[in-house]
């Protein structure tokens, strides 16, 4: 689901088309037939925005016929724990819980929490939304308050009980209402619902796929928090088989998430300082409030050891570790966000490495018109790319919106190294680092990051040498004396050295650490990223193993290096019963050796290697010591997952569904339209195609939605400049289905424009019966598709497809709805330059648009979200 | 004597390969491809084979077309409106109109019509240059959305992938008329065109059964697969079958293939999937069999594959009589002549 | 059958190419069709995987798969890459934009010089490499010095600059994000953001 995993990840697909010729079904959920949809056993058709609602089904199907795995549900999840008694529900509040605030467009999250304990902290929604909050704490939420004291009812039959919440909550979402809001037949839908439970028990598990389907809405998070309510009922997480598989789509897009180049987190998800957090006491404080339990209490001692890195010798006791060097947020600084401050001219300068933001983010024209306000742009590359060329080349300059010779920003394109022109580590979708040997030297300027990293540090420091600014200690006080390669000035730093320091080291005697248990708070060890400690452990790098798989067992220990301490299966304690024996032979992955008084298996026990399963921590225990034996959820507060999150989530405890931002339908489940929480920028250069209860929105009466081919990788920086890939998918398309083509005049192969009141994108146009019209409630509902990848450099060029997208996120983790939008679709070219313009300005007045149209977040409350002074 | 048709157990020993290693192929089993083209790229990759054009053929997600000089192997997409065993296409219950594929294969027909070489330049060259407005599929409609389509008017649906490449037939017409003897049957019974041999005549184009084989451009030499001679000399797999993420296509020694794919047809007939056949497997059909054999899940002319091919030697020796007069022709005149017109 | 399959089934210690081949102009290829018409340079053909200096093992730089690869190289350049049937993730196998690995390392698409836009200019210009870098480094320095913010309206220290944003890091290294997070940290840059966002 939200996955086409035979396109986008054709490799991996492998492992499905062998367990499909062992007999297992695959079912393919997706608003297309794609090339996974042809080799499934099942496909099953929904519409674009509307999984939530699909999910709700199978949860209420599994609550209503009692199937899930109980035994499983009653000892790891929080099914039994009761939620406070004033907290209301989507069912009381017609589409939103307790707490919300009009005004902010926040819940005051207090109402959400456990029964007989205190919220966390002064819980201020508003605060978190700006930054991101849930992505910093993950789910689990920092500040749980002794939540393993909350009050629960083991029978499940408590009417506050979180098992019962989620019965109420799930209530609505039948067969026909799935139907009605999914556009998916009931018996489709039925079907994937005894396929999934019939095969969820001790003896089966279900895995469950989804991607950037998933996650790029704008109610994104709680699409896979219902995949993981879903799997956690029918007990498939921890286990053999289970799971819920993200598969990401860059080589090391999961690295650069763990060791994040991502405003509000440092390395080994730890919250990047806020203004509130004077100290690092204070910091500590934060992010522990209460949780006194799991492997997240010893944030303490990643921090120090991260700081120990970060400064070396500088970092004292007495100065806090340098805490105090830190940059605070306050405020969203996330991608988007950046891009129309400079529209709004607050920023000079930008860094583009190895990204295509001019093809590869939301509203193309917004990202080109920022880089055009600049006074200097860095772009680091294989090849030329449209973001490189903006200042000549953009869809801007014909329509006269960028004029070269009055667009100052200088632009530096530099020349990367390739993949095997330097050595290091991608992490790859199931969290293995794997090193890369250096294949040939890079000829002429192409140099790596690393090298780009290492010489602009050196050359700010030199520029900075004897300041006596306070801003500049930072820089005068960082360790940079990583080992080098190579004469003169301008040396090759070394990767391995960078590695050894990210996996860390005791500094008493200079060794290397063997993993995260060993860090310490009071200086004496250092460590770059605490969860990759152990990459280098016994002083060899582990992710260059390269040991064949013919010669090792299943799991494959010993081929690269899986975080944490080379885990492959994350929270497989779950894989044994509450004592600790496999739930069945067939499933066994790893269990409790009474003689050995250890946990054992095939995988890395993902548990405190000795302590029974019987085991109950002393009230007074802390961090990893504080768990039971039958604590499998290492990092959460109490032990257990979340079928019900009391905190870390902004727009909810449980998912629920709401309309895509843009839609061409109203919400048939609740009063309350979209994700009252969405983080919309009402802008005059950010316009929304209108939902209902907006009037005009049947001037973009389709549904819009774009994705990947095999053959190009995302922006086509990497794969429109080859022939051998520009060849198979020599030109941009637009599937539409023949109701639809018959409906707008289109014909195959002939040109057609998809307009919505951003953009005009020209496509040839495909007629696929591999499109089906869904009927939604009581109209018949067309989807579009295009691919994404073209831009106006390369062997084969085409129309931006991600112009036609405005910029609307999720609020828990800032990532925009480029998955959905409305549109309409008009046969023959789109017009161009001037003309351009006006039929955009048509459109939006047609369609009524003002800057408060889609902004009105609370639909009962009528509240517009709007910038000041736009 | 059989060796110009008909059934031929040692092919290589046939063509003087003593102590030759077994016959090796391909058997290409379509119902596990996922149409992601790994094996075009891969082969030119290793072959160093020329890009071949940057045209949208509108033929599914096929833009390559057909087998020629530039493209080694070629992966056809079918969009029909059938369903395969027990797959759920999924749009039963939909409010579905009449399917698009006969209008769709229409565009693309008329295309090929209107191209000066009948489609032969397929995937190489723009199609056709002064091509027609393409007709919309019927009148643009001012209704609300969704009021022109009845309720399920189509329901069955599947899209198939199957990768070709050269047969290496066990009789095979290219290497019977080629009159320098560029082209070569190996130790391991595959046919290979000797680059440094071949003067472009051209005769084997017309000598294969299944159009596989064709001349370059540049040079008008022929070129084909070579089963990656290079490698497998050297124990490695061919660069496309390497590739294949799903193993659809596979390597190896023939008469171990054909085993294996006998197995296979014989699991997915047990999983009602009635319509699964193979072709080329047989060496009685027209060519002797095929050392690179498909498993298909439909009548080979869904796939563009020749029904019944016939080695054009069937009627040989005049043919190769023929062919080598032409040889010698060549040879009185001192140049190479090339023959104009395409690949058929 | 995979190449381990495929080794054995001929003895994997003598490769094909030692088989002798055997010429028989007379008797057993009367035709002309096989071991007759081979010409000198197909006897004994090999791979050219097989006369390269070294072999790299590598990660293919596309999707997120983590698919290995072999990359061989010959007199100092990349003459072949392709999947190292070892992995346990993907057993050698590649798909199409892994298997254009070669073209997009040696294709000539690959920048090789550094290109430089003036202000208000409309065509690029050459720039020698470490002067650019000097030249960004002084635009850094100025732009976070612009951007420089000490405390916030309710006298909170902010200790930050938002003169500079970067964007990037999917593609990378996790020991180029490490330095690059590193470096624009201790600047006080927050605005440092990559795909994983998008």
């Amino acid at each position: 689901m939200g996955s086409n995993m035979a396109e986008a990840h054709p490799v991996g697909f492998q492992w499905v088309m062998e367990a499909k010729a062992r007999g297992a079904r695959v079912i393919h959920i997706d608003p297309r037939f794609t090339r996974t949809s042809a080799v499934a056993d099942t496909y099953v058709p929904i519409r674009a925005g509307s999984d939530i609602a699909f999910l709700g089904g199978v949860i209420r199907y599994v609550l209503d016929n009692d199937l899930d795995f109980r035994e499983y549900v009653a000892a790891y999840t929080n099914a039994s724990f009761l939620v406070r008694e004033d907290f209301a529900d989507t069912e009381d509040l017609d589409g939103l819980f307790s707490g919300y605030d009009p005004d902010t467009g926040t819940y005051d999250r207090d109402s959400w929490f456990y029964e007989g304990t205190e919220p966390p902290r002064d819980d201020d929604g508003d605060r978190a939304k700006t930054f991101s909050e849930p992505f910093q704490a993950g789910a689990s939420g920092a500040g749980i308050d002794r939540a393993a004291e909350a009050e629960r009812d083991p029978t499940l039959q408590h009417p506050r009980c979180v098992f019962q919440v989620l019965k109420r909550h799930f209530a609505r979402y039948t067969p026909e209402m799935v139907e009605r809001v999914c556009g998916t037949p009931q018996e489709e839908f039925l079907e994937v619902c005894r396929a999934w439970t019939a095969h969820s028990n001790r003896d089966r598990t279900t895995a469950l796929v989804y991607s950037v389907g998933w996650t790029q809405h704008s109610v994104g998070a709680q699409y896979i928090r219902a995949g993981a309510i879903l799997q956690l009922l029918l007990g498939n997480i921890g286990r053999p088989g289970g799971g819920v598989f993200a598969l990401r789509g860059h080589a090391s897009i999961q690295g650069s998430t763990d060791i994040p180049t991502l405003f509000n987190l440092l390395p080994g998800y730890l919250a990047m300082p806020n203004v509130s957090h004077t100290d690092l006491d204070a910091w500590i404080a934060d992010q522990r409030t209460g949780g006194h339990k799991g492997y997240g209490y010893d944030v303490d001692a990643y921090m120090v050891s991260l700081l120990k890195e970060y400064f070396g010798d500088a970092a004292t006791p007495e100065n806090d570790f340098g805490f105090g060097w830190l940059p605070r947020i306050d405020g969203d600084h996330g991608t988007y966000r950046t891009v129309m401050d400079m529209i709004d001219g607050k920023v000079s300068g930008y860094f583009v490495l190895g990204q295509n933001p001019a093809v590869g983010s939301a509203h193309g024209k917004l990202q080109r018109l920022g880089m055009a306000n600049l006074d200097w742009l860095v772009v680091r590359d294989l090849n030329e790319i449209e973001t490189a060329t903006f200042w000549r080349d953009s869809p801007e300059i014909e329509t006269g919106e960028i004029v070269p010779e009055r667009c100052r920003t200088e632009v530096f394109l530099m020349p990367a190294a390739s993949h095997v022109e330097k050595e290091g580590t991608f992490t790859q979708t199931q969290r293995m680092l794997q090193w890369r040997t250096k294949a040939v030297e890079p000829t002429g300027d192409r140099r790596s990051e690393l090298w780009f990293a290492y010489h602009l540090g050196r050359l700010v420091r030199e520029r900075l040498a004897g300041s006596t600014q306070e801003r500049d200690e930072p820089i005068l006080k960082l360790a940079w004396d990583y080992v080098t390669e190579g004469e003169g000035v301008w040396v090759e730093p070394s990767a391995d050295d960078v590695l050894r320091r990210i996996n860390g080291h005791d500094l008493t005697t200079g060794d290397l650490l063997p993993s995260y248990l060993g860090l310490k708070a009071d200086g004496s060890t250092s460590c770059g990223c605490w969860i990759y400690s152990g990459v280098y452990a016994d002083g060899v790098n582990q992710a260059a193993r390269r040991k064949p798989h013919t010669e090792q067992g299943p799991y494959d220990a010993e081929w690269g290096w899986t975080w944490p301490m080379n885990r492959r299966v994350l929270y497989n304690r779950a894989s044994a019963d509450p004592e600790g024996r496999p739930w069945s032979e067939r499933k066994k992955l790893v269990w409790w050796d009474a003689d050995e008084g250890a946990w054992t298996g095939h995988d890395i026990p993902d548990f405190p290697r000795t302590t029974p399963p019987g085991h109950r921590p002393p009230d007074d225990a802390t961090g990893p010591a504080a768990l039971s034996g039958d604590d499998p959820f290492v990092m959460q507060p109490d032990g257990k997952a979340w079928l019900f999150a009391p905190h870390g989530l902004l727009d909810g405890p449980l998912p629920t569904h709401y309309e895509p931002h843009e839609s061409p339908v109203r919400n048939p489940l609740y009063r309350q339209q979209g994700n009252p929480t969405r983080k919309v920028y009402g802008r005059p250069d950010n316009p929304s195609n209108p939902a209902p209860p907006e009037h005009g929105s049947e001037v973009f009466p389709y549904v819009l939605t774009a994705a990947r081919l095999t053959e190009h990788h995302t922006a086509g920086g990497m794969s429109r400049q080859l022939p051998y890939l520009s060849e198979l998918q020599p030109a941009l398309f637009v599937e539409v289905s023949p109701e639809l083509a018959r409906e707008r005049g289109l014909a195959h192969l002939g040109d057609a424009h998809v307009v919505t009141s951003r953009a005009a994108v020209q496509a040839r146009v495909v007629v696929t019966d591999r499109l089906a019209p869904l009927r939604v409630d009581d109209r018949v509902v067309h989807q579009v598709w295009l691919p994404y990848h073209f831009g106006h450099t390369g062997l084969v060029s085409g129309d931006v497809v991600n112009d036609l997208f405005g910029v609307v996120q999720d609020s828990n983790v800032f990532i925009q709805e480029s998955k959905v939008a409305t549109c309409d679709v008009r046969p023959g070219p789109r017009p161009r330059g001037p003309a351009l313009r006006a039929l955009l300005d048509e459109v939006r007045a047609a369609a009524g648009i003002t800057v408060e149209t889609g902004t009105r977040i609370a639909t009962s409350h009528g509240v517009p979200h709007t910038e000041e002074g736009s | 004597m059989n060796r110009l048709y008909g059934p031929l157990d040692d092919v290589a020993g046939d063509a003087g390969h003593v102590e030759h290693p077994p016959r090796v192929g391909f058997f290409t089993d379509t119902s596990v491809c996922i149409g992601c083209k790994a094996c075009e790229v891969a082969c030119k990759e290793w072959n160093a084979v020329p890009e071949d054009g940057l045209d949208l053929l509108g033929m599914s997600f096929d833009n390559t077309g057909m087998l020629g000089a530039d493209s080694w192997r070629h992966v056809a997409f079918v969009e029909q409106a059938r369903v395969t065993g027990r797959q759920d296409p999924g749009f039963a219950g939909l409010p579905t109109g009449p399917s698009g594929i006969p209008e769709t294969a229409g565009a693309v027909e008329a295309r090929l019509e209107a191209a000066p070489r009948g489609g032969s330049e397929l995937g190489t060259e723009p199609l056709p240059p002064g091509r027609p407005e393409p007709q919309a599929l019927g009148m643009p409609g001012f209704d609300r959305p969704g009021d022109l389509t009845g309720a399920e008017g189509r329901t069955d649906f599947r899209w198939l992938m199957a990768s070709d490449v050269c047969k290496h037939c066990t009789h095979a017409g290219c290497l019977d008329v080629c009159p320098t003897g560029a082209l070569f049957r190996t130790e391991f019974g595959t046919v290979v065109v000797q680059q440094d041999i071949c003067n472009g005549c051209g005769y084997c184009v017309s000598g294969c059964p299944y159009g596989v084989i064709d001349r370059r451009q540049h040079d008008g030499r022929a070129n084909k697969c070579t089963l990656c001679y290079d490698r497998i000399g050297d124990g490695l797999e061919p660069a496309c079958a390497k590739a294949c993420p799903t193993d659809s296509i596979q390597f190896g020694e023939l008469d171990e293939l054909r085993e294996r794919a006998d197995r296979r047809l014989a699991q997915l007939h047990d999983l009602g999937v009635g319509e699964a056949r193979l072709y080329g497997r047989d060496p009685d059909d027209g060519v002797g069999g095929d050392g690179a054999f498909f498993l298909l899940l439909d009548e080979p002319e869904v796939y563009g594959l020749p029904p019944d091919p016939h080695v054009p030697t069937r009627d040989a020796p005049a043919m190769w009589k023929r062919a080598g007069q032409a040889a010698a022709a060549f040879l009185l005149a001192g140049v190479a002549a090339f023959v104009a017109g395409g690949r058929r | 059958m995979g190449v381990r399959t495929w080794l054995g089934s001929i003895g994997a210690s003598t490769p094909l190419g030692a088989w002798p081949v055997y010429r028989q102009l007379t008797g057993a290829d009367p035709l002309g069709r096989g071991a007759a018409a081979q010409s000198p340079k197909h006897v004994g053909l090999r791979p050219r995987t097989a006369s390269a200096d070294r072999v790299a093992g590598s990660v293919c730089p596309f999707c997120a798969v983590g698919c290995a690869q072999k990359v061989y190289v010959r007199d100092e350049e990349v003459v072949q890459i392709e999947g190292d049937p070892d992995s346990p993730i993907s057993r050698g196998r590649l798909c199409p934009k892994g298997s254009a690995s070669l073209q997009l390392v040696t294709g000539p698409q690959r920048l090789d010089k550094v290109r430089y836009r003036a202000p208000y200019a409309t065509e690029w210009t050459e720039l020698d490499l470490h002067e650019a870098m000097e030249m960004i480094a002084d635009r850094v320095v100025a732009a976070r010095e612009r951007g420089w913010q000490e405390r916030d309206a309710q006298g909170r220290r902010l200790n930050r600059t938002v003169g500079l944003a970067a964007l990037g890091g999917a593609t990378l290294d996790n020991e180029e994000n490490y330095l690059l997070k590193k470096l624009f940290t201790a600047m006080g840059a927050i605005q440092i953001e990559n795909q994983a966002r998008i």
